[in-house]
């Protein structure tokens, strides 16, 4: 044997799929030094040791969709690119459970689950997210009134520990408590726990009805006692959202069920929400998408910050929706989308520059704190990004330290992407 | 200087007052076992703490002393979860029982740790809303308990388990600081892993729950079948259809028998196997898939079905099931409760094999189940005036969790590890993975003080950890000090 091994022979000796990385590779700027692409998870766990033998700094990859999610990398020697990962390992139909690898993208799996009439609950996705990345972004749309998110629906996962170790938690039934439960743990970790290379989720058959019922309201406060009118009604909706922009507020309930019944809890929606109001097979145009904008911010909301009264009587033109929410906190910025839904997720989409931004976020910060909410800097322009305080509060971060410390001692996973410098 | 349990005795009473710091044997046997009645052990020490500030307080003294704390609530846990220490301190909630805040606009509530369960949906029902996590205990156990457990009921085929209806916990961490871990916060799901550890990564002192609606209607019925295969075909019939039921569960004949002789609950005689299916939700919605249901129950081979019109009728459906454990002591002198989870399409070859090995063995078995989502409740019967009958129903029941593993399912679905499954562990977990859910546990508790024994077979050694005690506890083998 010779001296110790470029890491890229390195490499080259556990996996089919090695080469350097290119500058367009780059997580927000920071050019991995090498790329790998495993083929499976024994080879993903051989490319996790060699990465610790050689001491790289490892980031995975997914689709890509929200790789410019978090903070830019402290280092980035290695991307672990779960491409190859794409299998759907058992559609167990018949137990309403499906096991796949991290790669696979989130249409593929819902076409495979759709050819027996299931789905995974969680809205379809940006083309091209994976399984994988879905979790570690934590990501659901509009459904998460009704389903909740990754961390709700994962049932079982196998990870690739810093130090190359694979390891599972949980299984392929849905009632399971033996044992600590990493699904959630890992699901909106952000690549900086360990790999996620194989995920079980819980399934639901497609409804063989859906009806979406949307009202325009004139404010905030109308906004809010609709919001409770179908909140505190027994019609059991799907997803029950909201979209604010210079064009007013909009609100959109989503039904899902069996035909007779889809219809007849439509007809009450629509009298809920009063005159006005739409039934349509088809969603709006805004259903489930990101609000536009440079920078995206996430907001926790519970419903009754809807109706926050206006801090103070900014020169707001009345015609703006989401101006009028959560007490004006976004009085007085131009173009400015707001996406929130029932479950108290929403989002806000600016373009802006970073002073205009911290304004933004402390405001929406002081008004949502009120309500055991918060805001978070999802991805932002340079500039903006390190001017500001990106993650707000963090009550737990102690703790999170400590659990980030103990699964990767060496701090090699997506560095420095995370709350707290983590 | 080191901290002696009478002394840590006198400083919590200092800290708690009087009242509030249990040394007296005879009340200290109270404390002795939970719900798993055979695994005893007295407590050196039981506190009843009446705020989130005296858990807090207790636990830095214990941290300070090094001696090891178990958190109870009601007690009334399967797995010996919260079997206390004799060498350490028990810290019962049952103090803590106030309902803080009930938010109907944000459908939330916040309550203490040793709220009951149905006083939870008792507080909030006349606003239209319930609590859904639905142990059978639920009239006894505590939302800490259901927190420490992530305890489901009949009803969690649709609503899921405490997980998904937990917002929010404050918690005292084993380093005695009080931290809120909540689901909408930037970070780690640290809540999420916290629900579900057996209280062993701290304990709750206050829990914000998130409120369901009560469905407009509801919509029961019982299927009664010559043989559990013909039970599991229907079972299989209505998941297939696309129906998601509140409920469906499912006792076969020795299990009937028990709650005939119990409670008297008329089921159809002659029954092989009867069937609960439950529906709820928006009545159009109900009322159509109920139909469906039923044909559905009738088509694989149903000989009689019962319709509950009204919430008595519905009530009375349930009382055999609801009544099945505690009924089996009428046709067993013992028994031993087992908690197994079987991917559901399993069920057929999985019960045939406890058949077998109920007869090979000559321990009868009685089967209740949770039929929607394949958890298993057999009931491993024995006469404990037998000698060795009581380690041949061990040996049946373990080796039923060996099938829900080789199919693999789970070796427990809401009952929890605790002591009782421990040594199970490892038959389901590789060394890694076991070694990789403590790394979880060495972040909150590195010092291992929180609940130590429990869920894991052998302790992590979680590395070097600033003022913290090495070597064998110093009152190693004088836990008889009281
Ligand atoms: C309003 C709104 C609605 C949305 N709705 C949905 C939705 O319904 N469903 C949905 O899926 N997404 C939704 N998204 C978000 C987006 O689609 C996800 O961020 C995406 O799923 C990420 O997947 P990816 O494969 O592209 O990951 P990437 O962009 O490649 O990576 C994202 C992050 O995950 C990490 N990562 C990726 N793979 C792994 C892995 N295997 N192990 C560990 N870490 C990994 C990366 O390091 C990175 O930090 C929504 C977003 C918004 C704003
Ligand atoms: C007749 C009967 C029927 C049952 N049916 C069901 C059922 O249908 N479904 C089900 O899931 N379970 C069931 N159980 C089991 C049990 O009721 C549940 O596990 C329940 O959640 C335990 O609550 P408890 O308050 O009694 O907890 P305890 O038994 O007191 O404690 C259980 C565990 O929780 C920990 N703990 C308690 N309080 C706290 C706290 N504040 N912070 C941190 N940890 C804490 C303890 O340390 C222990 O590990 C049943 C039990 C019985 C006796």
């Amino acid at each position: 044997m010779g001296g110790p091994l470029d890491p890229l022979d390195a490499l080259a000796k556990v996996c089919g799929d090695v080469r350097p990385g290119e500058p367009e590779e780059g997580v927000l700027g920071v050019t991995p030094r090498f790329v790998a692409a495993p083929g499976t998870v024994a080879e993903a766990a051989e490319v996790m040791r060699v990465a610790a033998e050689q001491g790289l700094a490892v980031i995975p990859r997914g689709g890509e969709t929200r790789l410019d999610w978090g903070l830019p990398p402290g280092r980035c020697d290695l991307l672990l690119d779960t491409s190859r990962l794409d299998r759907v390992i058992e559609h167990a139909a018949g137990d309403l459970v499906v096991k796949a690898e991290a790669g696979l993208t989130m249409e593929r799996l819902a076409e495979v689950l759709a050819g027996r009439g299931q789905r995974l609950s969680l809205d379809v996705p940006l083309p091209g997210s994976t399984v994988g990345g879905t979790i570690a972004t934590g990501a659901a749309g509009p459904l998460r009134l009704l389903y909740g998110s990754p961390r709700d629906l994962v049932i079982g996962l196998t990870i690739v520990r810093a130090d190359g170790q694979i390891a599972r938690s949980g299984g392929k039934v849905v009632k399971n408590v033996a044992g600590y439960d990493l699904g959630r743990l890992f699901a909106g970790s952000y690549g900086t726990l360990g790999v996620i290379v194989e995920a079980a989720f819980r399934l639901h058959p497609v409804p063989s009805a859906h009806a979406y019922v949307t009202t325009r309201v004139p404010d905030a406060a109308n906004a809010h006692e609709a919001v409770q009118g179908v909140l505190h009604s027994p019609v059991a909706p799907s997803a029950l959202e909201c979209e604010a922009s210079g064009d007013g507020i909009t609100l959109g309930v989503l039904l899902e069920g069996v035909p007779e019944g889809v219809a007849a809890r439509a007809t009450r929606v629509a009298d809920l929400l009063g005159p006005g109001a739409d039934i349509s097979h088809e969603p709006p145009a805004w259903w489930g998408a990101y609000p536009d904008g440079t920078t995206l911010i996430e907001v926790t909301a519970p419903p009754s910050a809807l109706a926050e009264a206006p801090a103070a009587t900014e020169g707001t033109a009345p015609a703006d929706g989401a101006a009028l929410l959560w007490g004006a906190a976004l009085a007085g910025v131009e173009g400015c989308q707001v996406r929130w839904s029932a479950s108290g997720k929403g989002y806000v989409g600016l373009t802006a520059n970073a002073a205009e931004v911290a304004e933004v976020l402390a405001r929406l910060r002081t008004t949502l704190a009120r309500h055991r909410g918060g805001a978070v800097v999802r991805y932002a322009p340079e500039g903006v990004r390190t001017a500001d305080d990106v993650w707000g509060p963090v009550p737990a971060l102690t703790l999170m330290r400590r659990v980030k410390a103990q699964f990767d001692p060496e701090h090699r996973l997506s560095p420095g992407r995370f709350v707290g410098g983590i | 200087m080191e901290t002696t349990l009478p002394a840590l005795a006198e400083r919590l009473a200092r800290a708690l007052g009087d009242e509030a710091v249990i040394t007296d044997p005879v009340r200290l046997r109270t404390y002795e076992c939970d719900g798993l009645t055979n695994h005893r052990a007295m407590p050196a020490i039981v506190v009843l703490p009446e705020s989130a500030e005296q858990i807090a307080a207790v636990v830095r003294e214990c941290a300070a002393a090094g001696i090891p704390y178990v958190a109870r609530g009601s007690g009334t846990g399967l797995s010996g979860g919260a079997l206390p220490r004799t060498d350490g301190v028990l810290i019962v909630t049952s103090r803590m029982r106030r309902i803080l805040e009930i938010d109907v606009p944000n459908q939330r509530a916040v309550v203490e740790p040793g709220v009951i369960n149905l006083d939870v949906t008792r507080a909030v029902r006349p606003y239209g809303y319930y609590f859904a996590p639905d142990p059978s205990s639920q009239q006894i156990c505590s939302v800490g308990g259901n927190v420490a457990e992530n305890s489901g009921g009949a009803h969690c085929l649709k609503y899921g388990f405490t997980a998904h209806h937990v917002l929010a916990c404050e918690i005292v961490t084993p380093d005695g600081e009080l931290v809120t871990l909540a689901a909408g916060d930037p970070g780690y799901d640290l809540l999420g892993a916290f629900i579900g550890s057996e209280g062993t990564l701290g304990i709750t002192t206050k829990i914000t729950v998130r409120l369901t609606r009560v469905p407009e209607t509801v919509q029961t019925l019982l299927a009664a079948y010559d043989s559990i295969e013909a039970g599991g075909t229907a079972v299989s019939a209505i998941i297939g259809a696309g129906v998601v039921p509140a409920a469906i569960e499912m006792m076969d004949a020795l299990s009937i028998e028990a709650a005939e002789a119990s409670v008297a609950c008329g089921y159809p005689p002659g029954a092989g196997a009867v069937l609960i299916v439950e529906l709820d939700g928006p009545e159009p919605e109900v009322a159509a898939q109920f139909a469906e249901v039923e044909r559905l129950c009738r088509e694989a081979g149903a000989f009689e079905i019962r319709i509950a019109a009204d919430d008595a009728a519905r009530a009375l459906i349930w009382k055999g099931r609801k009544s099945a454990f505690a009924a089996v002591g009428r046709i067993s002198p013992a028994y031993i409760v087992q908690d197994g989870v079987i991917p559901r399409t399993a069920l057929p070859q999985v019960l045939a094999s406890i058949d077998a090995l109920s007869a090979e063995s000559g321990v009868r078995v009685a089967n209740v189940f949770h039929a929607g989502d394949g958890n298993l409740h057999p009931l491993v019967l024995f006469d404990d005036a037998e000698p060795g009958a009581a380690e041949r129903a061990e040996e049946v029941s373990g080796r039923i969790l060996d099938l829900c593993i080789e199919h693999g399912g789970s070796i427990t679905g809401e009952h929890g590890v605790g002591v009782d499954k421990a040594r199970y562990m490892p038959r389901m977990f590789s060394d890694a993975d076991l070694d990789t859910m403590q790394m979880v546990r060495c972040g909150f508790d590195p010092a291992g003080l929180c609940n130590p024994g429990k869920v894991f077979p052998t302790p992590r050694l979680c590395g070097e950890v600033p003022g913290v005690r090495k070597g064998p506890h110093p009152y190693e083998g004088k836990a008889d000090i009281f």
